[in-house]
């Protein structure tokens, strides 16, 4: 008997992919079962803390997910992908402050603090609707999405490709951070948006709501990586790895090559965007420096160890380097950026593959 | 007033836009004339050198045509000129009677029915053999449809019947890339077939093929022709002898003689250049 629902068909063609999901399940799990069975002072207390450190372990993960579905699987190497994760932040961000109504500072139940402090008299027009969490959700997919549509629009008509697509990601992350930095664009400025109180109604700082958002991340991580494996195992995988791997050659069987990058490239900044706006109610802040191009290329550096072109690699690699950014923020702040550069220099020379090859090659050759 | 111009024409009621236009958008492909390809006039230049000067060629349906020349004589550009991948500066060039090859991108014309083989073998290595058949199989090439699509049996068939013509059944699952040279250059030839092209260009389909090899893609060839036309590179002599029905010689950019074997081999021009190549 042969299985063909959707699900089964995607477990079924790779052993990492269910290992992946076996492990994500099980955090998923035991980690709040941990915080609420086992009394603070016991050794096998998950606090609060650990609880929002690896939510915002997943959502980076989720991140590198949407940067490893363009550049492993068809060789589109974005260093601005934090920029559609940091949108999708923004937009929850501004939810989050209409949440906060009288209860800001200088108490005006429309206008948030910050515009209140810059002696605004109404609300901007784009931030209307955003004290609707349906609209707020919506924008988290739309505002990357159509960014990433003209953006991807105009350089892949034009066919920018490689190290130049590239770079001019870049510059639209830095544009974007220079742009969310002004005070006159009515996000914040170099604060951004914090200080925020409730979603959905849920005191952000009970626990309970703590281990909603985390058990809603770990739900969307799983989503995601399913969602992509079900793309690249499609027949539409199998056209943008053709793409990566000759542009030209595709073209001449008929496939506009265009139309795959764009789609393909709009639906990695949505993902992005859920990634970010998940991100922001755990850490409860966004900032113009998530928009920073460094950013965006640590990203790109976290699914280069995990392993490109398998997506849980991408997962694996975003956990562990941002495990050991946590760690040696604090052991030894000034190596961390030391600690990353070399990182990316023995990935690149010694392990191609990534973490995830490594495994393989451990796999293939037993002792 | 020169801005109000392409404001006044658009406004202009008599004009139909090419959008709105569904036999420009979708041209069938017509041969009642019993021409396939027109070429006329066709120049290209690349930083003063003149690849193509003033090349017409007519290919008819059906037709099994050799185009033989020296190096540099503008064969790869021709090719070129007629898969979209580059524009001549002047000239016209058909497909049929009605689709316009200047005005199409290489997917459009790629799906309007023109397959190419390229000189050196360019199969997609990351692929498996079958999984190279499949995506050269003619049909929607949309995302949306490419997302959901499905092999049908009838598919199933079409691609088990492409790997039996190229040899290739029992290396279905094999990487494309761990394919010999020779096995390469079928897979190509049957991606080619799978896209079921009404003109074939193929640009050197035997270049190091082994005899044996090499003869079994002379029968494939003249098999297609009659059926779908096809047209051939080569710099095999023997290999364009066993084939063609009508060569062309194409040198400096344009043509300078077309006929059988026999007379273009006697032809006194056709000597010359070639003898001038060897000296």
């Amino acid at each position: 008997m042969q299985d063909h629902s959707a699900i089964s068909r995607i477990m079924r063609s790779d052993s990492g992919i269910r290992w992946f999901v076996g492990v994500l399940v099980a955090a998923a799990v035991l980690l709040p079962l941990a915080h609420v069975l086992f009394p603070e002072d016991s050794s096998l207390h998950i606090s609060t803390y650990t609880l929002g450190l690896v939510g915002k372990y997943m959502t980076y993960a989720l991140l590198a997910v949407a940067i490893d579905l363009i550049w492993g699987y068809c060789g589109i190497l974005s260093l601005g992908h934090t920029a559609f994760f940091a949108l999708g932040g923004y937009a929850m961000g501004m939810y989050l402050m209409r949440q906060i109504g009288t209860r800001g500072v200088y108490g005006d139940p429309l206008l948030p603090d910050f515009m209140v402090f810059l002696n605004w008299d109404s609300l901007p027009w784009y931030w209307y609707g955003f004290d609707m969490f349906w609209f707020a959700a919506l924008m988290v997919i739309l505002a990357p999405g159509l960014l990433a549509l003209v953006f991807g629009w105009l350089a892949f008509q034009s066919r920018v490709v490689g190290v130049y697509f590239s770079i001019i990601t870049q510059a639209l992350t830095f544009a974007l951070l220079l742009a969310f930095f002004r005070n006159e664009m009515g996000f914040g400025g170099n604060n951004g948006l914090t200080d925020f109180k409730e979603l959905l109604g849920f005191d952000l700082q009970a626990s309970s709501t703590r281990v909603g958002l985390y058990l809603t991340t770990a739900a969307a991580l799983l989503a995601g990586v399913l969602v992509c494996r079900w793309i690249v195992a499609s027949r539409f995988g199998r056209v943008i790895a053709a793409i990566r791997d000759s542009e030209s050659r595709t073209r001449f069987i008929g496939y506009r090559v265009e139309h795959y990058k764009l789609w393909l490239f709009c639906f990695s900044a949505m993902l992005a965007g859920i990634a970010g706006a998940l991100y922001v109610p755990q850490v409860g802040i966004i900032n113009p420096g998530e928009f920073a191009p460094i950013n965006s290329i640590e990203a790109v550096v976290w699914v280069a160890v995990g392993g490109r072109g398998t997506l849980y690699g991408a997962v694996v690699g975003a956990v562990l380097v941002n495990y050991a950014k946590s760690y040696f923020t604090v052991a030894w702040p000034e190596a961390w950026l030391y600690a990353l550069g070399a990182l990316f220099v023995v990935v690149t020379l010694f392990l191609p593959q990534g973490v995830i090859g490594l495994l393989r090659r451990f796999r293939r050759e037993p002792a | 007033m020169s801005m109000l111009k392409p404001l006044r024409e658009f406004a202009d009621r008599d004009r139909v836009f090419d959008m709105v236009n569904p036999a420009l958008r979708a041209p069938r492909l017509d041969v009642s004339h019993g021409t396939v390809l027109y070429l006329e006039d066709i120049s290209v230049s690349f930083d003063g050198f003149r690849a193509l000067n003033d090349l017409t060629l007519y290919i008819q349906a059906g037709e099994l045509r050799c185009i033989i020349g020296p190096n540099g004589a503008g064969k790869t550009t021709m090719m070129d000129v007629i898969t979209g991948k580059t524009r001549p500066d002047t000239g016209s060039a058909f497909f049929g009677q009605s689709i316009d090859l200047l005005r199409l991108s290489e997917p459009d014309i790629a799906q309007a029915g023109i397959g190419r083989k390229f000189q050196s073998p360019t199969v997609f290595e990351q692929h498996t053999v079958f999984e190279n058949l499949e995506l050269a199989m003619a049909g929607p090439r949309g995302v949306w449809s490419m997302l959901f699509a499905r092999l049908n049996a009838e598919q199933q068939e079409k691609i088990d019947r492409a790997l039996q013509l190229i040899g290739l059944q029992d290396l279905r699952f094999a990487l494309a890339g761990s394919l010999s040279h020779g096995q390469k250059q079928w897979l190509e030839i049957g991606m080619l077939l799978m896209q079921e092209p009404a003109l074939l260009l193929v640009d050197e389909p035997v270049a190091g093929m082994t005899p044996q090899e090499t003869e079994r893609t002379a029968e494939l060839l003249v098999s297609l022709a009659g059926e779908r036309s096809v047209v051939v590179v080569e710099h095999d002599m023997e290999f364009v002898r066993s084939i063609a029905r009508t060569v062309t010689v194409l040198h400096e950019g344009s043509v300078l003689a077309e006929g059988t074997m026999d007379q273009v081999q006697n032809n006194p021009k056709v000597v010359e250049v070639y003898l001038g190549e060897q000296v």
